[in-house]
């Protein structure tokens, strides 16, 4: 057992590194910047709402798009995109050590990996070629967004559930209905939908897969404002909006299909984003004073301490093993699968405690706020979300019972029925 | 990075695995479970002890196979997995790395081989009243050349043949006072009591000292400094039990559910036993890394092991106390009746996560560590 890399390894680490030091600044464990609403804490797909309203949320656009051109030049924008659309054409393990690099600056995400990750591997399937190297290069550079529209208010979990309706006019198609959870449908160019063109066929079956421009007429975005104040997701409305059948991913009624490529390519999560873990607890213990001294010589605050260490490092050391397995040259275990069910539930239990340890002035939320600079505090609201988007930790339980121990799928009562004689509640 | 086993090392445990699941079934483990005069697996350690693996860390110029502490992980998450009832966690991750590590040339040579072949057993005593030792609750005293005192409980203490023992080389009951002693259980003025415990297939006892000759082993007064160093090294070997047991637990309950009925529908199917079951998966993959971190610590020398081997400690004391107890939980009626295997898991898993000091003791070493090692 060693954590050495590899000489190529090694190599590509060193020239990570190089690119990143000569690029980027450095991040702290703590954000050292006082007013900062949580800027250390990103998801991918839902950049931070800018303090400073639409102004400040556009330079900060332009600075992502920035860094991505850089990015780009340097190779490491699209590290496992083959060669011919830009990419670096490299191998799961590089693309591992850029992230685990990448992780300790302070770089721009939210805006680039829906593309990078999902929405291009989707096009590089199931697009034709022209569309491929139309769209694919400038995925990568950043001069073009791209967001994923499936969700729906009655599709959440149960994603094919989907209403949206797409009726096919000649050589077009008219799209009507509604998109939630949209992030960063409010600067995409581009978007990828899923929608139903035959309610009278069985759920999976009665979906077809486009992409469009997200500045087509008809097209309405608005976004949903979070317990935590901030905007990072979009309900998107459709009236009559009208596509090209040239746009269309996969067949007539293949677009579960299609969707399900989409889903398979979610990031890499090896690289995971920088969050609100045991590292900062633990710094903070030692600033926060408790009724018998500092926090940290407290002896329920220490054994609390302990099994949040050993879940982040638990999950940080199965990462390891998943690294290992992609180093050989192999497909790592499912053991990845615990990653965001642990790490959302273990973020709230943080945030709540480190609440509780700095009294009732952990009930101030203010911009001045002097204790921690309101890590904790943003911390409380943002893992709420994280317990529920890219899969629910119930649902992530399923897949767990269901993919990983090969227990029997619930009884379902959608199986057989045409969609349109599905029992629907209120939406 | 390799963050794994090797193939060999993956050998190794499929070899174990194949013959404890041919020598070690429930069947050996309940024959000691149901009579108490019986401490052990006699059978059982005879064979294991004949395929070496009880010399597996020990060097081979003093009769074992010289093979590493990862190798021995590997045998120890297949003996968990089996629920050997054998003195093997006492004789080899105890006694065996205390006369390894701290003995003299002619205490490794004299006791080694012995403990190699399996035809001795040893074991450790430390904890002499009821809660957390501490040097000043060791009571036990050494003076010229002899023992005076008692300890309780002591893991496999009727089974074994030699001890290492924690006590008092002067008078002035701080830490330092503290010197480790080799005693020959079959001399005179050893007094030993059969204590029942949780887990009946590991058992306990007290032993009363009078006038016991024993050895000084290692340096004196530096008994506790010793003794953190050779529990960390064992908590790193306890995690693989714990988590092969553990592992065991979810399969078992796994089965069960796909097996048995409710509602017309199996009860694996249902959403409230596969949540639980994926919560037992969590932790036990939790665990599993945390075990082969612990591994790698003890296996490079590093100074990471007080923090590791507490990591995995109390990894794999949770994983392992959840699986067993949701595992009766998902047998239903039939999951706390004798007849059925679950208890036998439910009694190790508590067992094993007090034997080398409870969960509670081992999260208080391991922020403590954190602490000391000011990085994290």
């Amino acid at each position: 057992m060693d954590f050495n890399d590899s000489q190529q390894e090694a190599a590509f680490r060193k020239e990570a590194r190089d690119f990143l030091e000569a690029n980027a600044e450095k991040r702290s464990i703590i954000s050292d910047k006082p007013n900062d609403k949580s800027p250390q804490i990103a998801v991918a797909g839902a950049p931070e709402t800018v303090k400073g309203g639409k102004e400040a949320a556009q330079e900060a656009l332009e600075r992502a798009k920035v860094w991505q051109k850089k990015k780009a030049e340097a190779g490491f924008a699209a590290i496992l995109w083959p060669k011919e659309f830009g990419g670096y054409g490299g191998s799961p393990i590089q693309q591992v050590i850029y992230s685990q690099e990448e992780h300790d600056y302070l770089v721009p995400s939210g805006y680039f990996e829906i593309g990078i990750g999902m929405l291009g591997p989707t096009m590089m399937v199931w697009g034709k070629d022209e569309d491929k190297k139309r769209y694919l290069p400038k995925m990568i550079t950043g001069e073009e967004i791209w967001c994923q529209l499936f969700s729906e208010p009655s599709a959440g979990s149960d994603l094919a559930g989907i209403k949206m309706k797409a009726e096919k006019d000649g050589d077009e198609w008219v799209l009507n209905g509604q998109k939630v959870w949209t992030s960063g449908a409010h600067f995409a160019d581009y978007g990828m939908i899923v929608a139903r063109s035959d309610p009278s066929a069985l759920k999976h079956k009665g979906l077809t897969y486009f992409y469009l421009d997200m500045k087509t007429p008809g097209i309405e975005i608005r976004p949903i404002k979070q317990i935590s104040g901030t905007s990072n997701f979009n309900e998107v409305f459709f009236n009559d909006v009208r596509i090209p059948d040239s746009q269309r991913l996969g067949g007539e009624g293949e677009g579960w299909k299609v969707a399900l490529t989409t889903l398979m390519n979610e990031r890499l999560a090896v690289g995971d984003p920088p969050g609100l873990d045991f590292d900062q607890i633990f710094e903070a213990t030692k600033e926060l004073e408790v009724e018998d001294g500092l926090a940290i010589k407290n002896s329920e605050v220490r054994q609390k301490m302990a099994d949040w260490y050993v879940q982040s490092r638990g999950l940080q050391y199965t990462k390891f093993r998943s690294i290992t397995a992609l180093s050989k040259g192999q497909t790592p275990g499912p053991e990845l699968s615990i990653s965001k069910l642990v790490t959302a539930s273990k973020m709230q239990d943080v945030s709540a405690y480190a609440l509780e340890l700095m009294d009732s002035s952990g009930m101030v939320h203010h911009d001045q706020n002097p204790v921690l600079k309101n890590l904790f505090q943003n911390g409380y609201f943002f893992s709420a979300a994280m317990r529920i988007a890219g899969g629910t930790d119930e649902v992530l339980r399923n897949i767990i019972a269901e993919r990983v121990l090969g227990l029997p799928q619930d009884e379902r009562a959608d199986k057989k029925v045409p969609f349109n004689e599905l029992p629907s509640g209120k939406n | 990075m390799n963050f794994d086993f090797s193939d060999d090392q993956k050998l190794l445990r499929d070899q174990a695995r194949k013959f404890l699941f041919d020598k070690c079934d429930r069947k050996s483990v309940r024959s000691i479970l149901d009579n108490d005069q019986l401490h052990y697996h006699k059978e059982l350690w005879l064979q294991i002890s004949e395929m070496g693996w009880t010399g597996t860390a020990i060097p081979e110029e003093y009769g074992g196979l010289g093979l590493g502490m990862l190798e021995l992980c590997v045998i120890a998450e297949e003996l968990g997995r089996s629920l050997a009832p054998t003195p093997f966690s006492s004789s080899i991750y105890l006694f065996a790395e205390f006369i390894k590590n701290y003995g003299s040339e002619d205490q490794k040579k004299k006791f080694l081989p012995l403990i190699a072949s399996g035809e001795k057993i040893g074991t450790f005593a430390l904890s002499e009243t009821n809660g957390t030792p501490k040097p000043s609750n060791i009571k036990t005293k050494f003076s010229s050349g002899k023992i005076n005192g008692y300890k309780s409980p002591v893991s496999d203490g009727e089974s074994a043949d030699y001890l290492i023992i924690a006590a008092n080389s002067d008078d002035k009951g701080n830490r330092n006072s503290l010197s480790l002693y080799i005693v020959d259980l079959n001399e005179n003025g050893v007094n030993k009591t059969s204590l029942e415990t949780i887990d009946p297939t590991r058992p306990a006892c007290s032993i009363n000292f009078e006038n016991v000759e024993a050895e000084l082993i290692g340096e004196q007064g530096m008994a506790w400094d010793m003794t953190e160093n050779i529990l960390n090294r064992a908590a790193v070997l306890y995690s693989f039990e714990q988590v092969g047991g553990a592992q065991v637990s979810l399969d078992e309950a796994k089965k069960y559910s796909m097996e048995r009925f409710a509602f017309g529908r199996q009860i694996g199917s249902f959403q409230a036993l596969k949540h639980k079951m994926a919560d037992m998966y969590v932790k036990i993959e939790l665990a599993r890394s945390n075990a082969y971190y612990g591994a790698w610590a003890l296996s490079t020398d590093s100074n990471e092991l007080p923090v590791a081997a507490a990591g995995a400690r109390v990894s794999a004391s949770d994983a392992f106390n959840y699986a067993a107890k949701e595992n009766i939980q998902i047998h239903g009626g039939v999951g706390f009746t004798w007849d059925y295997d679950c208890h036998l898991f439910y009694r190790r898993s508590k067992l094993l996560s007090l034997n080398i000091g409870s969960t509670r003791q081992w999260k208080e070493n391991l922020i403590s560590n954190l602490e000391k090692r000011n990085i994290v």
